[in-house]
């Protein structure tokens, strides 16, 4: 498989998402946080976990992903049904990995999609905690940041914490835990992962230019590195080939500002 | 058992203070009809529980509802509701905020008359923080987990807008999700639809859809009938949701006296003028479906 050295950075992080789905089995992949997710969950399926199953992102299953925006002469093909209530009935047993866009997430893996300060009077509401509390107790989960920040990536705990994640004084006794199994962070400089030591955030790569540094002077806590850190895969020819089928309207070049090269400018 | 009544008959039977649980997802198929007809009333205090959408911002900024029990609001497009975001950001109001699975859970509780639901869902998130009344329970096998034991969501009532129905009360949905619509039927004392087509009998106007029908007719006390009643909410597979409307709606948000001016224009003069303003019918029913 051919290297490309011209792709965006939104290309390199579809990319990047995809491998998140990678040896999961016959679970739902849910690109929950966006196109640039969904986009990721699609590659995964069509071409190294054809196993996912997917829906339409609103009440049918595919085997095909769906591109996404306006579908012109593109009719989806049903394989079956996934309302609302049977993705629920997905999550509560374990079959699922959703990539969800959290707005802050702390060293522990919680994440936060509800509102910034204080809930009893937040200073921006957001969403609410959605899905989080019940994904993030029962199946795989990771990632997906655009703004690499101390602003996301806060220094103590999140200010409402909505996914749960590794922090012990969380977890009261008798409450199973063992079903959290949170996967990567994939953002605009870097992947992270769960892997170090009691879970502890890592980075596993660096986007092509970005150092170590400056991933860390982005995140309000210590990070490790991986022992096996490198470059983050860059896609290849294949891969934004179906990116580009997958994503007709070039919707992924308005997802990061400016839409930046995959490979920073020297 | 002619269960036909107006959206007037329908809010002469709610009470202030009362606990009202609202169908649809976020900007989906709401009964907006019947939300329009509760905001022309006297009532308030009312406690709204949903998968929030723009009647949440609506009744909050009409001055009818003390307190929400959902698992998100938004508007999908819009992803901020604009009012509820006001309200939340002004401390102005009570809520519980849920996950989504837990809001069934407890909905589900309440339709099988249990006091709660046993789920893991919630435990170690702030969503206990913020709820301090809910409580754990140990199973009482060998196991011996801890869960949260989600408390039954009792509704007064439901309100819920459907494809058809007849006079008898038995309704169909077409639509490819049907959302938590049937829970919500069964979580309350009485449940009233809205519905765009109301026939005599559906065993002789529409038995070829029957597999449509979700919930039982002795859960539904009356019956609307209230054509476009989801807009601007989209409607599958009939019509979509109205991107114009709620864009407007949401900028009214920050204007001033912006919502007295949304009621006067749209909401004041019933539902017929509704209609009008919002276009007419040829507009709505040609209101494209969204693309997920």
């Amino acid at each position: 498989m051919s290297q490309s050295t011209d792709f965006s950075l939104a290309e390199l992080i579809v990319t990047a998402a995809s491998e998140a789905w990678r040896n999961n089995g016959e679970v739902l992949a849910s690109g929950a946080g966006g196109p640039l997710t969904r986009l990721g969950a699609s590659l995964a399926k069509m071409t190294h976990s054809p196993e996912l199953l997917m829906t339409d992102s609103e009440a049918y299953l595919v085997e095909e992903p769906i591109p996404l925006g306006p579908r012109g002469d593109y009719k989806p093909k049903f394989s079956g049904a996934l309302p609302f209530s049977r993705v629920f009935d997905c999550v509560w047993r374990g079959k699922r990995h959703a990539m969800t866009g959290p707005v802050q997430i702390d060293r522990w893996g919680q994440t936060n999609l509800s509102c910034i300060g204080d809930f009893r009077h937040p200073k921006i509401q957001q969403l609410g905690v959605r899905g989080l509390p019940g994904n993030t107790i029962n199946h795989m989960n990771s990632m997906w940041v655009a703004n690499h920040s101390t602003r996301v990536f806060v220094e103590g705990e999140v200010d409402m914490v909505g996914g749960v994640g590794y922090n012990k004084k969380r977890w009261p006794a008798h409450v199973k835990q063992d079903y959290v199994d949170l996967r990567l962070i994939v953002t605009n400089l870097s992947v992270l992962d769960f892997e170090g030591p009691d879970h502890a955030i890592q980075v596993r790569s660096l986007h092509p230019g970005v150092t170590f540094e400056e991933v860390q002077a982005a995140t309000g806590f210590p990070l490790l590195k991986s022992a096996s850190i490198k470059e983050t895969a860059h896609p290849t020819e294949e891969q934004l080939g179906i990116i580009r089928r997958l994503d007709p309207h070039n919707i992924r070049a308005a997802m990061l500002k400016d839409n930046p090269p995959g490979i920073r400018a020297a | 058992m002619n269960k036909q009544m107006t959206a007037g008959d329908v809010v002469a039977q709610l009470k202030s203070g009362m606990t009202i649980g609202i169908g649809g997802w976020g900007p989906r198929r709401k009964p907006m009809a019947l939300v329009r007809e509760i905001i022309r009333s006297d009532l308030k205090d009312l406690t709204i529980v949903a998968y929030g959408g723009p009647e949440i911002g609506m009744l909050w900024a009409a001055g009818k509802m003390k307190k929400v029990i959902y698992g998100f609001v938004s508007l999908d497009a819009i992803p901020q509701e604009p009012y509820y975001r006001k309200a939340r950001q002004a401390g102005a109001i009570d809520v519980v905020e849920l996950d989504e699975g837990m809001l069934t859970w407890g909905l589900r509780a309440a339709g099988m008359r249990l006091p709660f639901l046993p789920t893991r869902v919630g435990l170690g998130t702030d969503v206990m923080t913020y709820n301090p009344d809910f409580k754990t329970i140990t199973s009482p096998y060998a196991d011996g987990e801890v869960l949260l034991a989600m408390p039954a969501l009792n509704l007064d009532v439901a309100l819920i807008h459907v494809n058809r129905s007849d006079k008898l009360g038995n309704t169909q949905i077409d639509g490819p999700d049907p959302y938590f619509d049937d829970q919500f039927a069964r979580a309350a004392e009485k449940c009233y639809v809205s519905t765009e087509e109301l026939v005599d009998r559906m065993d002789l106007a529409h038995p070829d859809t029957a597999k449509q029908n979700l919930f039982e007719r002795y859960l539904v006390t009356g019956v609307v009938h209230a054509p476009f009643g989801a807009h601007p909410t989209s409607f599958p597979p009939d019509y979509g949701w109205d991107m114009d409307h709620l864009k407007k709606y949401a900028a009214s948000a920050a204007e001033e006296d912006g919502w007295a001016k949304y009621v006067a224009e749209y909401i004041a003069g019933g539902e017929d003028a509704y209609l009008e303003k919002a276009g007419g019918a040829e507009r709505v029913k040609n209101l494209k479906l969204p693309v997920f």
